[in-house]
């Protein structure tokens, strides 16, 4: 897993990654990235909800919850 | 989404703003309306939820014979606005024109507060960082270094704790000096990349003479690059408040308002 690239949606429980890129354009980019979403900021996966949508992260101190199709845009790679 | 009411409340401000208008600005959650209610020694609801603050607030305060308005603003992630609140937080300081903004900031998450504050820095220069929080952030064995944070970012930094009235006196005489005893300011310039800055550099002559100085013309440059229609309204809207007979940017307004 380590050194691959894939979308922040499919991060364990419990694991951290950077943020690589960020694929969207718009308002929902700039949503993401004033949320903390920037690369090479460190997000930690933290639980999912009962359906397993949304998602909440740790980025920058606060926790975050996103639906997959926002975290599906951000691309990461495993850092611990 | 529009919020309207804006230009009523400058009206009201300007009516009654005693010596200074300074805005409150910060993320949702860093203690705002705490450091409102110290200063202005008013009791506006504070509580821990979001969307709090929904309208502007208003207080005043008295220091050095100087009666100084606050404007105590919903808190808002960015000035790229996408919510109501965060429009009527990005519409007040650049339209309203304040004397001075301070940026209240959570001193445990500094690295995702910087943000809205180098977003208001792009604005104006007028900008006070206040670092509250600190007594949670030394809880949490964090330790800043409040000086080189102020060399970094050209701009007075401030710690408070303003549930405990701490560093709020500081924060007043930062405020007189900036506004009263022209202070001079030299917050640190974001450089974008060059595609960005020559792509400035081509309009922003042309937008100096659309703005003639009511606005900053390098933001308003930026903004067209960005091409967000809600903001481009506003930056127009505001032109023909301040001269209502200026042609350029009555033409301006219909474009955008055609374009939709």
């Amino acid at each position: 897993m380590l050194d691959q690239v894939f979308a922040l949606t499919y991060l364990p429980i419990g694991r951290k990654a950077q943020v690589i890129k960020v694929g969207t354009e718009g308002l929902i980019r700039n949503r993401l990235l004033d949320l903390g979403f920037v690369p090479s900021a460190i997000v930690e996966a933290i639980r999912k909800s009962p359906a397993g949508d949304p998602i909440a992260y740790r980025i920058r101190g606060a926790v975050i919850a996103l639906r997959s199709e926002e975290s599906r845009q951000i691309q990461v790679r495993v850092v611990d | 989404m529009q919020v309207t009411g804006l230009q009523e409340f400058l009206e009201r401000i300007e009516e009654n703003k005693g010596d200074a208008v300074i805005a409150l600005a910060g993320n949702p959650n860093t203690g705002k309306s705490t450091v409102f209610n110290s200063l202005t020694g008013l009791n506006q609801h504070t509580g821990n939820w979001p969307g709090k603050t929904v309208v502007f607030a208003k207080g005043s305060y008295r220091y050095k014979k100087k009666n100084i308005t606050l404007v105590d603003l919903p808190g808002a992630y960015s000035l790229l606005a996408n919510s109501a609140d965060e429009q009527v937080a990005r519409d007040f300081i650049c339209f309203g024109k304040p004397d001075a903004t301070v940026v209240v900031v959570d001193a445990t998450c500094l690295e995702r507060n910087l943000n809205l504050a180098l977003q208001v820095m792009e604005i104006t220069p007028q900008t006070i960082l206040c670092v509250n929080l600190i007594d949670e952030a030394k809880r949490k064995k964090m330790a800043i270094d409040f000086s080189k944070l102020a060399d970094l970012l050209g701009v007075p930094v401030i710690p408070t704790v303003a549930r405990d009235k701490v560093g709020l006196l500081d924060l007043k005489e930062s405020i007189h000096r900036v506004v009263f005893e022209k202070q001079l300011l030299q917050p640190r310039r974001i450089v974008y990349n060059k595609v960005i800055e020559s792509a400035i550099e081509k309009i922003q002559e042309e937008v100096e003479v659309l703005v003639h100085g009511s606005l900053n013309s390098r933001w308003v440059a930026l903004r067209l690059l960005d091409g967000d229609p809600t903001i481009i309204r506003e930056i127009f809207n505001h032109l023909q408040r301040m001269d209502p007979g200026d042609q350029q940017s009555k033409r301006a307004l219909k474009v955008v308002e055609d374009c939709g």
